[in-house]
């Protein structure tokens, strides 16, 4: 049977990963080819690379960036950021990327979505939502989290799978941040409404809160990243966990 | 040397990258000379079969290939590669493949809701356990249910003979087949980590 995905993301600006700190046999720990390497060792299933520059220039020290991780490390990689057009899409393919995710550029042309699932197949569209309670309804959020779309965040899942959306990554701003587990309800409100692999984001704290994530329907994939990069949670110890849960887990 | 067929299908990045990692010579290559000098094809692929199959034709390799595998070079082909190889498919109308593999590609959903499996999102996607015949020379280097990463919505069946791996997902998903010399993985090598590498270097021994 498939196997429960454990994936960490990586920020990446001015060509180094943001948050990268206190790793063990690491010298440069800033490097995200080092720090690739060290989550591929560790039994990472798949990469996300999250592009936060805003210069054109800079985005061309990650796509070299991302050439020299997918020439090294031979597992999934996501990329994520910066990405408006067909061109964005191709820009890093050819650079190794295997899945390409995309956020508020799907909110300023849903277009985006179903050429480009037409263009490359579904498996490489992944619709990434920030997603927020108001008045106790989920709305979608853009420019990471700052603003309110109004725009209804299940409707917009389920009209992104049905564009061609082949995956989904679920970041609750509620609960990022806070550690306290993923936020199960909105995220179980995705899972009764669309058939693709749900990625969770947001909220994860400790083991038991990727367990818990697991016991609910529909969860493919935890992703996370500062409990990985500070260390506070390792991803073979978490595997081993998992599986000591009956998570069946890539060991 | 390897020759990689180019025939327009598919990102080739990865798998030039991890044949390159492994140290093997590489062409990436749709001339017909170059895959008589080859010692090994791989055949890659991914996207609809009948697209393929038709862009594959109209490179006029399908000869060489063909010619070249009767002799006994190793091939290897990777997900819809691997596809290619069989007798006909079943992917949006009925499409004649190579017919170097006995067997059908037939849909996924289709066959899980025949055997009235629920609940199993498709394409099947992700890292799947491979359980293999033992004394194949591709997983002389990987162990018992190591997984290997598949993303794909049809699969090789009534292949019986042919299959030397197979993944579970409510239904017995082929994961790797062989007939002499003619190899073909459904999954992705050059996506499935050291496992996978493990089985592309094994390739390039055989």
């Amino acid at each position: 049977m498939i196997t429960k995905r454990i994936i960490p993301c990586l920020d990446i600006r001015n060509g180094r990963v943001v948050k990268g700190v206190n790793f063990e046999g690491i010298q440069d720990v800033s490097d995200p080819v080092e720090m690739a390497k060290f989550y591929n060792a560790e039994g990472a299933d798949e990469l996300v690379f999250y592009d936060i520059t805003a210069s054109v220039e800079e985005r061309g020290l990650f796509t070299d960036i991302l050439t020299k991780v997918a020439s090294e490390i031979f597992i999934p990689l996501t990329v994520g950021g910066g990405i408006n057009t067909l061109e964005d899409f191709d820009r890093v393919l050819k650079c190794g990327a295997d899945k390409v995710s995309v956020n508020s550029g799907a909110i300023r042309n849903p277009d985006i979505i179903e050429t480009a699932a037409k263009k490359y197949g579904d498996q490489c569209v992944v619709l990434s939502m920030d997603i927020k309670r108001v008045d106790g309804k989920f709305k979608l959020f853009s420019k990471g989290g700052r603003e309110n779309t109004g725009i209804d965040a299940l409707e917009w899942a389920v009209n992104g799978v049905n564009n061609g959306a082949g995956e989904l990554v679920v970041n609750s701003i509620d609960t990022d941040g806070v550690k306290q587990g993923f936020d199960l309800e909105l995220l179980d409100e995705i899972a009764a409404r669309v058939n693709v692999p749900i990625i969770a984001s947001g909220g994860a704290g400790k083991m038991e809160d990727f367990s818990e994530l697991f016991k609910h329907e529909g969860m493919d994939a935890g992703l996370a990243a500062s409990i990985f990069h500070f260390k506070e949670i390792k991803i073979r110890d978490l595997k081993m966990y998992l599986r000591d849960k009956g998570v069946e887990v890539r060991l | 040397m390897i020759a990689v067929i180019d025939y327009g299908v598919g990102n080739l990045f990865s798998l030039t990258a991890s044949l390159k990692h492994l140290g093997a010579e590489t062409i990436v290559t749709n001339k017909k000379e170059d895959i008589i000098a080859a010692d090994k094809i791989i055949l890659p692929g991914v996207g609809a079969f009948e697209d393929a199959i038709a862009k594959l034709q109209a490179t006029g390799l399908v000869d060489t290939i063909m010619d070249e595998t009767a002799k006994g070079k190793p091939l290897l082909g990777i997900c819809l590669g691997m596809q290619l190889l069989f007798e006909e498919s079943h992917e949006y109308g009925v499409h004649k493949g190579l017919g170097l593999i006995k067997g059908t590609i037939a849909s996924i959903s289709e066959d899980m809701e025949d055997a009235k499996i629920s609940g199993l999102k498709v394409p099947h996607m992700g890292w799947n356990p491979l359980r293999f015949a033992e004394d194949e020379p591709l997983f002389k280097y990987i162990k018992q249910g190591d997984s290997v990463y598949y993303v794909h919505s049809f699969y090789g069946r009534d292949c019986k003979e042919s299959t030397i791996a197979t993944s579970e997902y409510g239904i017995t998903i082929t994961g790797a087949v062989r007939n002499g010399s003619v190899y073909g993985t459904q999954f992705h090598p050059e996506k499935s980590g050291g496992v996978g590498l493990n089985i592309l270097k094994a390739f390039m021994e055989v």
